[in-house]
């Protein structure tokens, strides 16, 4: 390939403002309410899955948030009565299992939908309707699990959510202790979630393997687009798995069968090790494609190159493999031989490498750079601080005899926390503070933002800060009271008021998208002067992404266009 | 005016007042949340029955104690290399209001990027290592010959106490003899469940492990002074997961002694409570409670035998006496919401004859 196959930078703004107008004088005739709605059900272009998968994460966020707050208010002091055990049992497992199921896992593959093909140059995915059907899929077994609330107990008794944790440690799922059928809502409903994300996997793959824009090695694809690929050989080494046990669950409770039956000879250690296969790696797979997001957020707002673009790609790739072999790290306390103890403690400490390698590396982009801390790279930066201390937190659960006491502490509930919302999470939302022009051609409120993200830190330090040392002092997770004389209310009640001003750091996001999606400032094609394809195209993308496919030298395309004195392919 | 400082070739430049706040606030949020974890604050021990790890009473408990110093030393350290790193940055290389230049771009450096990470390997190979050493030290057996035996089977919401030396079982608190300076005195554990996981947890003695059906496993506990030390279940196990608590009461070898020789015994039969009696082995008392030298051989609940030797019933829950014996039987659910004894409907002269009975059990 030679320099002239460069599209020339005057001829790609011609395109996309043309593009621009189109949309614009669209807009004036807009047709029916009832067929914009049928567009969007029975689409199939990335974009719009990708937004629709958003939708549905920012749904359940409201249910998984409002479960937390009771949760939050139960446990402002000891001996509360605010609710009764089986509903606080409820409340937690439906809170895990929506947040994880239902919230970060659609945030990601909504991400994905809507910046893989933007990113390669690609017009859509490999497999648009393989595309729709992950995301129906994945919105039927959320609708599934909360139908539980309905008909729990059968159609003729009341509702009743699962209570079995998110984890659902056999044997406690057996017919036996788990009476009714609200723990099949829990099996049914995250399994066909689960064949949706296996779609989605299959589907990300091969656009990122096969639709990359000419000029594009997998060498050249931007880092966020990276972490995707990783990502989702994960979920296809892990979901099926989940899948499978929870077949087996299925036929344990209905056919009678007996593979986590203890009674009758079975394993509750089986289905320990299949559902941490597939859970760790999950912490992972919710964390990479944040990893993606600050590896975009932060070179941009800082005005500097990546550092270190081959070793981001390359540990992460190292996470994805490690990632896959620390899942005993969660069942320290089950009594492993010594021998395993310490070699998942060993991957586990090993883990910290790679992950450590990528916070040095962000960090050393700031240094010399320019720093606009706009409301993206404000939660960019959060999740720097926040996901360190999860990480370091993580180190010392790692360390089996130290776990023996921590874990299943509150302790433990702080760590992940600190890891999934403060780091995940945190990069996410700085993903909608970023990419939220691009999608809807709309600027998000920059002073409602900031808002946003200050009540979140604080909240978020106020409510999972303290959990730590709850959790120290001997407080067990998922209880649903406590005794007095302990210690624990104060920790408690930090906890609870940072819950609350966490509720509203969410409301204010609410407000901000609300506000900004019917009055915010128009965001132009490329409102924050970034390097990679999607910002090359109109905001909102038309259809078909882009007039022309454009080629591509350098992991900047962008870069190389604005700066053709000194563009990134000298150096790389 | 932006007020400057020179500090060795670095030009620092204050940021606005705004932004100086906040960045305040976030310093101060991280540091007291770095502080209230590692320091080990006056809070750490309030009240007696705080079941705190950084309190140790116990070899096992202090063992994990040192070495959750090490790892918290080593992350302090990290954290606070890494934290006023990005903190620095963020201050110094804040944009500069009307300077849209690019900074120089930096593609990365092999040098540093190898150095940061042959570094972490290092220190978590010397953590491994450290680690590693601990659990083959915990799990092996201490040397002593003193050693006690007690079989604990979680139940849904409840404490099995077995001790095969002596041939009895008891519930829910755990009587141990306290070691002497020249005499450590274990406890070895056996841990089963009956039912669902459990996991055993008090934290001042040692970490948790946990009880699993079909599964035997084992810890060991210690104590060196003569207290009660608080525990619960750790392991999410149902409704009453959150009221699943132990007590380790631990006793001079006297005391021991002396609790031993009454628990061998079997049940006092005082005739002044026989009516009692009668009613505890015609209503369905006994298809779960095991009374011994009575016909009541149950096993699905406590065993009764010497119950009034105990300070609590519920697993920890209620003080054990007449007005709460009376509460728990009439109404199981008062005390206990979802508990597997059942409402048994008793009037309430029986009531109180049973009650009357229990409380003979010395």
């Amino acid at each position: 390939m030679t320099s002239s196959d460069i599209p020339e930078g005057s001829q790609a703004l011609d395109s996309h403002t043309v593009v621009g107008q189109t949309l614009a004088s669209s807009a004036a005739t807009r047709p029916p309410l009832v067929t914009q709605l049928h567009d969007w059900v029975t689409t199939v272009d990335h974009k719009r899955v990708g937004l629709l998968y958003l939708m549905m994460s920012l749904m359940f966020m409201v249910f998984g948030g409002i479960e937390a707050l009771i949760i939050r208010v139960q446990l402002w002091t000891a001996n509360n009565t605010l609710v009764e055990a089986e509903t606080f049992n409820q409340l937690f497992t439906m809170h895990g299992t929506t947040m994880i199921f239902f919230v970060v896992m659609p945030m990601i593959a909504g991400f994905a939908n809507f910046l893989v093909p933007l990113m390669i140059g690609a017009r859509d995915v490999a497999f648009p309707r393989l595309n729709a059907l992950g995301f129906w899929l994945s919105l039927m077994g959320g609708c599934t699990l909360y139908l539980s609330y309905f008909t729990g107990k059968g159609l003729l008794g009341g509702g009743s959510a699962p209570d079995v944790g998110w984890f659902a440690y056999a044997p406690l799922t057996s017919p036996a202790y788990s009476v009714g059928s609200s723990t099949d809502y829990w099996i049914v409903g995250t399994a066909i979630s689960g064949i949706g994300t296996i779609a989605f996997a299959v589907n990300t793959i091969a656009t990122i393997v096969t639709m990359r824009a000419p000029g594009m090695l997998i060498s050249k694809v931007p880092l966020f687009v990276w972490m995707m690929l990783i990502t989702s050989f994960m979920i296809l080494l892990a979901f099926p798995p989940l899948t499978a046990a929870q077949v087996m669950l299925l036929m344990d409770r209905h056919m009678g069968a007996h593979f986590f039956d203890t009674q009758a000879g079975g394993s509750a250690l089986l289905w320990q090790h299949l559902f941490w296969f597939f859970g760790h790696p999950e912490v992972y797979i919710l964390a990479l494609p944040a990893f993606g997001i600050i590896s975009e957020i932060v070179p941009v707002f800082s005005r500097k190159v990546i550092f270190g673009y081959a070793s981001v790609a390359m540990s992460s790739a190292a996470i994805g493999v490690i990632g896959s072999s620390v899942w005993a790290h969660h069942m320290f306390t089950v009594g492993m031989s010594d021998s395993l103890d310490a070699f998942f403690s060993a991957t586990s400490f090993l883990i910290a490498v790679p992950t450590g390698i990528k916070v040095l590396n962000w960090t050393a982009t700031l240094y010399g750079g320019q720093l606009r801390l706009r409301t993206p790279m404000l939660f960019a930066l959060g999740f720097l601080g926040m996901f360190l201390m999860g990480g370091l937190t993580g180190i010392m659960l790692a360390a089996v005899p130290v776990d023996w006491q921590i874990s299943d502490s509150y302790f433990l509930v702080g760590h992940f926390h600190y890891v999934l919302f403060g780091g995940s999470l945190f990069a996410l939302m700085g993903g909608v503070y970023y990419w939220f022009p691009k999608a809807t051609g709309r600027m998000l409120d920059d002073r409602l933002g900031k808002l946003n993200f200050w009540l979140q830190f604080i909240g978020f330090n106020l409510l999972f800060g303290p959990m730590h040392i709850s959790g120290i002092l001997g407080m067990p997770r998922r209880v649903y009271t406590y005794q007095p004389g302990q210690g624990w209310e104060i920790w408690n009640q930090i906890s609870t008021v940072g819950g609350f001003i966490m509720g509203l750091a969410f409301l204010t996001l609410f407000w901000n998208l609300a506000k900004s999606l019917r009055s915010g400032k128009p965001a132009g094609d490329d409102p924050w002067d970034a390097w990679t394809l999607e910002w090359m195209t109109s905001s909102p993308p038309a259809a078909y992404n882009f007039e022309e496919i454009p080629t591509v030298r350098s992991r900047r395309p962008l870069w190389d266009l604005k700066h053709p004195e000194d563009p990134d392919w000298k150096h790389e | 005016m932006i007020p400057r400082i020179h500090v060795i070739g670095l030009t620092l430049r204050f940021p606005s007042l705004g932004v100086t706040v906040r960045c305040a606030v976030a310093i101060a949020v991280i540091m007291v949340w770095s502080s209230l974890s590692l320091a080990q604050s006056p809070e750490f021990s309030q009240g007696n029955d705080a079941p705190d790890m950084f309190n140790p009473a116990g070899p096992n408990a202090e063992s994990i104690q040192e070495i959750f110093w090490v790892v918290i030393g080593i992350c302090a350290v990290i954290l606070g290399l890494v934290g006023t790193t990005l903190i620095w940055f963020i201050a110094k290389y804040r944009e500069r209001p009307g300077d849209n230049s690019e900074p120089p771009q930096i593609y990365g450096s092999r040098a540093i990027e190898l150095a940061w990470t042959l570094a972490p390997l290092l220190t978590v190979t010397l953590l491994a290592v450290l680690v590693i050493a601990t659990v083959i030290k915990l799990r092996a057996d201490p040397p002593s010959t003193a050693a006690h035996r007690v079989r604990v089977v979680g139940h849904q919401w409840w404490w099995e106490l077995n001790y095969p030396d002596h041939g009895f079982t008891t519930a829910n608190e755990l009587v141990i003899p306290v070691s002497e300076p020249d005499l450590a005195k274990p406890i070895y554990l056996q841990l089963e469940s009956a039912d669902v996981c459990h996991s055993f947890w008090v934290p001042r003695l040692a970490g948790k492990t946990d009880c699993i059906p079909g599964r035997t496993n084992s810890m060991w506990i210690q104590a060196g002074e003569p207290a009660t030390y608080f525990g619960r279940c750790a392991e999410y196990c149902g409704t009453q997961h959150a009221k699943m608590l132990i007590r380790v009461d631990c006793v001079s070898q006297a005391d021991f002694d002396k609790w031993v020789e009454n628990q061998k015994a079997d049940a006092v039969s005082d005739d002044s409570v026989a009516a009692g009696r009668d009613r505890f082995m015609e209503m369905a008392c006994m298809n779960c409670h095991a009374i011994r030298g009575t016909r009541a051989a149950g096993e699905f609940g406590p065993d009764l035998t010497h119950l009034m030797s105990r300070k609590t019933i519920c697993s920890g829950l209620a003080l054990n006496d007449r007005e709460n014996l009376t509460r728990w039987i009439s109404k199981p659910d008062d005390l206990k919401k979802g508990c597997r004894m059942p409402d048994m409907r008793l009037t309430e002269p029986d009531v109180k004859l049973i009650v009357d009975y229990l409380l003979s059990l010395k």
